[in-house]
């Protein structure tokens, strides 16, 4: 037995006040622990520094999914499952939605969460590429209050984020105004469920005049990367290249060139880097191609 | 596991200390003494003597801890126990009614689906965990609910079959 349950604190104090209370009294001593799927592995494995854990599953404050007319805002306590089956989620945010649905399996769906997937700062967790394209906002909170920041920047290195040590996670806010876009996503891995991912990619694209309206020249797109840096990554010199023209076969060259120098893959358990840069640049180029196709008129 | 003698942690506190927890099990209350952060699957076995309940990976990935917990299935693995407090618990030996096996225990026995016998609780459990929510499930929602369940024997066919086959004989009952 590599760990002793004796060792460990576990508290839940039942309320998002009494949790930030804590936090804010000994900043930085208490991990908040979710549904525990990536915190019990830890734990198991005799690796998990912390020994004062505070639980949040199931807070409240944390689990309401929230439709307003320009936003949808996502408590950092819902679950990949209550993603899925979410109709706006399904409707107009699918890269989240299928990034939910490739996590895990139905067990670890029913008690990971989308705040616990940030706060681990995994640079292969399946949904954070798509929050980098939709662009999403981060509410934090702490006994000094609440504050919005973007998500992109949020990750500043290999499990660093710009979170105080008495912050907690509140809520995912997603913009809606991604209807007439190109939604592209893939997870390129051993397999979808269980299996961390080689590469991860989650993509949105438009055309002047819209999907199916007849133009060609890119009027906006966000590519976003998992498993490729050491935190999740927007290929922004890749979308700087493409925004404006149309796709030909240069364009795809020139971004899929782009792509791979802006990614820093590494060589490790689950791929190699010669692999993961074969696939980034063969995604970025799918997607092109996808996005060219969305202009045809049926 | 044991624990022979309640401890406190050091640098203070009680709360490193055993204390009780009250949560219902195949539908009968049970209340232990456990440290808060013991896992779900060593309060089922080694508190409970539940041993049906299977230990394979430790670490979410292999399904054979699954439990149904409020009704949602769950890796009992990477559940510390004070977050179990007050729930309504189903493990496999909660499955059969009585001394009659359940459709889904029924179906597996004859097609196949259990052979050495190490997945077979959690694949049961996740199975009920779908007909529950989908009496009539496509082949395709049988293999994603049992994507989180790994078998080294049977090579899943008869497994997906059984299910299937349970489900025919609930709906034509």
């Amino acid at each position: 037995m590599r760990f002793d349950p004796a060792d460990y604190e576990l508290i839940a104090p039942g309320t998002l006040q009494a949790v930030v209370a804590l936090l804010a009294d000994e900043p930085g001593k208490w991990l908040p622990i979710a549904g525990g799927t990536d915190v019990m592995v830890l734990y198991t494995a005799g690796k998990l520094p912390a020994r004062k854990l505070v639980s949040i599953w199931n807070l409240a404050e944390l689990r309401s999914i929230e439709v307003l007319p320009n936003e949808i805002k996502i408590g950092a306590g819902c679950t990949y499952t209550e993603l899925r089956e979410h109709y706006v989620i399904a409707q107009e945010f699918p890269l989240l939605a299928s990034a939910a649905r490739w996590t895990g399996g139905i067990a670890n769906q029913n008690r990971g969460t989308l705040g616990g997937n940030i706060a681990n700062a995994s640079p292969a967790a399946d949904s954070l590429p798509a929050l980098l394209a939709y662009e999403a906002e981060l509410i934090l909170v702490s006994v000094r209050g609440e504050r919005r920041v973007p998500y992109v920047g949020f990750h500043t290195g290999y499990k660093k984020m710009k979170l105080a040590p008495d912050e907690l996670i509140r809520a995912i806010c997603l913009r809606r105004c991604f209807s007439g876009y190109l939604h592209y996503s893939r997870k390129v891995g051993a397999r979808n469920a269980q299996a961390i991912a080689k590469v991860c990619v989650a993509a949105l694209g438009r055309l002047r005049g819209g999907v199916g309206g007849g133009g060609d020249a890119i009027d906006d797109v966000r590519i976003a990367l998992g498993s490729v840096a050491p935190v999740p990554l927007r290929l922004t010199e890749v979308e700087r290249i493409v925004s404006g023209k149309s796709v030909d076969r240069e364009l795809v060259q020139l971004a899929k060139k782009a792509a791979v120098a802006a990614i820093q893959p590494i060589d490790d358990i689950r791929s190699t880097a010669r692999y993961r840069t074969a696939v980034t640049g063969n995604l970025v180029a799918e997607f092109l191609e996808q996005l060219r196709a969305t202009g045809k008129t049926a | 596991m044991s624990h022979s003698s309640e401890r406190r942690g050091q640098g203070g506190g009680n709360n490193r200390a055993k204390s009780e927890l009250s949560l219902t099990i195949n539908g009968k209350p049970e209340t232990v003494r456990v440290f808060p952060m013991e896992r779900l699957l060593d309060v089922l076995r080694q508190e409970l003597g539940l041993t049906g309940t299977k230990e394979g990976c430790g670490e979410g990935e292999c399904g054979s801890c699954s439990v149904l917990m409020d009704g949602k299935l769950v890796n009992s693995c990477l559940i510390p126990a004070l977050q179990a407090a007050g729930a309504n618990l189903t493990t496999i030996e909660g499955v059969a009614e009585g001394p009659q096996l359940s459709a889904l225990q029924a179906a597996f026995l004859e097609c196949g689906g259990a052979q050495c016998g190490i997945c077979t609780p959690g694949m049961i459990l996740s199975a009920s965990h779908l007909l529950n929510k989908k009496p009539e499930p496509t082949l395709g929602d049988i293999r994603e609910v049992l994507a989180g369940n790994l078998c080294r024997c049977t090579g899943y066919m008869q497994i997906f079959e059984a299910v299937a086959e349970a489900a025919r004989r609930k709906s034509s009952v």
